[in-house]
């Protein structure tokens, strides 16, 4: 199905233990597209993040990537075609930087100099230097080593990224940084992204779309420049808010 | 006597001893670990039974020594008079440590690390084998460690099941009340926990090489 989003939710409901974490979700996110998920925390963003890639399971609705539901997907490979990122990185403290970045696409069973060769044009990428490739991740610093988590990612080259407030750590400047960089990636690779922030100007800066999140519910989705401009009060609260 | 006219008077036996020690340790804590560890990695899985076989190798652990060795003594397969028994045994003491290690080491990674790698597509095993294990080794061989200088100390009660070692010349000694005759025994167990301690150690470093945790 060429036309079908990569990823679409269908009024997914999930609840544990009594509470329901989100509720009726219905939106997609498109080719080469990037759809910021906005909220305070605990509205829920985390949560749909892992509905997507199948480490939660709807309890209602279905979630559908690349035209199947989660629910017939294998996860392993439906995992394997979605680079995550989180803001806590969690790089594997007992590998390198270049295995950290390599695992999976070995695991995939790529020969050696095509992982040897993808590390290298990724790290370029990501903009880090060929010699962090032999340290390992308590050697780098906050910037580089989400860079690296970037990086990683992408190894496989994965048609859709999940990213749960993946520059949150960093300072204001390695993250302003970072966020352009990011930019100019996407705009060369073109991948389909759900991006979670709680950082306004994050969302309205990389999203094509941006989906406001309010305790479990997805209150309103629209370009960044609606957003800006919206008069549904709890935007206008959430603007607030901040300024 | 002195300490070495009685040294040597038992020289020929001493080795002997030692040796039946170590054995007796060393197959132990062999059988333990392969029992333990897997043991812990399955409570990692199963939290359902957690309380069930931490509760059973925390209630092994308060045995007194001397009971556990009688208590197997009447028993089939297991137990009598021998070294088959001091191995159980030493292997019942060994589990508690092992496995609690083996289980905390593993829930004690990292949960980013955690969920990093299961939302990159890596399979339990995957994760179990590249990243938990290897992150949990330095805890698990802290609990071998512990469980083997536990070991080397709790064999020197084997003798009085007949299954010999460094504990034949601790009793000889309390009996005869000839105090060199213990160190006989006791000095040689006590480097024996030294040295297992400290070779452990170094295959501990080896094992966490590189990265600083
Ligand atoms: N296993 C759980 N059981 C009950 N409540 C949970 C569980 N996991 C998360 N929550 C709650 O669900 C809400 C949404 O969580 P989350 O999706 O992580 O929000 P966000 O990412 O927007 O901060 C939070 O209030 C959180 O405390
Ligand atoms: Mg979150």
């Amino acid at each position: 199905m060429p036309s079908e989003a990569p990823i679409r939710l269908s009024e997914v409901t999930y609840r544990v233990g009594g509470a329901t974490l989100v509720r009726d979700l219905s939106f997609d996110v498109g080719k080469a597209e990037t759809v910021v998920l906005l909220g305070r925390s605990g509205s829920g963003k985390t949560t749909a993040l892992r509905l997507v890639n199948h480490v939660l399971m709807p309890s209602a609705g279905e979630v559908v990537v690349e035209g199947r539901r989660t629910a017939d997907w294998d996860p392993i490979r439906l995992r394997r075609r979605i680079g995550y990122v989180i803001q806590e990185v969690g790089l594997f403290p007992h590998f390198t930087v270049a295995r950290n970045i390599s695992l999976l696409p070995s695991l995939e069973g790529w020969e050696t100099a095509r992982v040897d060769a993808r590390t290298r044009e990724l790290l370029d990428k990501v903009g880090l230097p060929d010699d962090v490739l032999s340290r390992y991740p308590h050697q780098l610093s906050g910037g580089q080593r989400q860079r690296v988590g970037v990086a990683r990612a992408l190894a496989a080259d994965p048609p859709i990224l999940l990213m749960d407030e993946p520059f949150g750590a960093l300072d204001p400047i390695t993250r302003a940084e970072i966020q352009r960089e990011f930019l100019a990636i996407q705009e060369t690779l073109g991948k389909s992204i759900l991006f979670v922030t709680h950082d306004l100007r994050e969302a309205l800066l990389l999203g094509d779309r941006i989906g406001f999140m309010d305790r479990g519910r997805l209150v309103w989705m629209g370009r960044p420049q609606e957003f800006r401009t919206g008069s549904d009060p709890r935007i206008a609260a959430f603007r607030e808010s901040l300024s | 006597m002195t300490f070495s006219e009685i040294f040597d008077q038992y020289q020929p036996q001493l080795v002997a001893r030692i040796g039946e020690h170590f054995w007796l340790v060393g197959v132990a804590m062999l059988i333990a670990a392969a029992i333990a560890v897997p043991a812990g990695i399955l409570l990692t899985r199963q939290p359902k039974i957690e309380r069930w076989v931490l509760g059973f190798t925390n209630a092994v652990q308060t045995i007194p020594s001397l009971a556990l060795f009688g208590f197997l003594i009447p028993l089939p397969v297991i137990g009598g008079i021998g070294p088959r028994s001091a191995i159980v045994a030493l292997v019942l003491y060994a589990l508690l440590p092992i496995v609690r290690n083996t289980y905390t080491g593993i829930k004690e990674v990292d949960p980013a690390v955690r969920e990093a790698a299961l939302a990159m597509g890596m399979t339990d095993g995957q994760i179990l084998r590249m990243v938990e294990l290897p992150l949990a080794a330095r805890t698990i061989m802290a609990g071998l460690r512990v469980a083997t200088v536990t070991g080397v100390g709790v064999a020197t009660v084997a003798t009085l099941i007949g299954a010999g070692g460094l504990g034949d010349f601790i009793y000889r000694g309390l009996q005869t009340v000839n105090s060199n005759l213990i160190l006989l025994g006791a000095v040689p167990a006590a480097l024996m926990a030294l040295g297992a301690d400290f070779g452990l150690g170094l295959i501990e470093r080896k094992l966490v090489k590189g990265r600083v945790s």
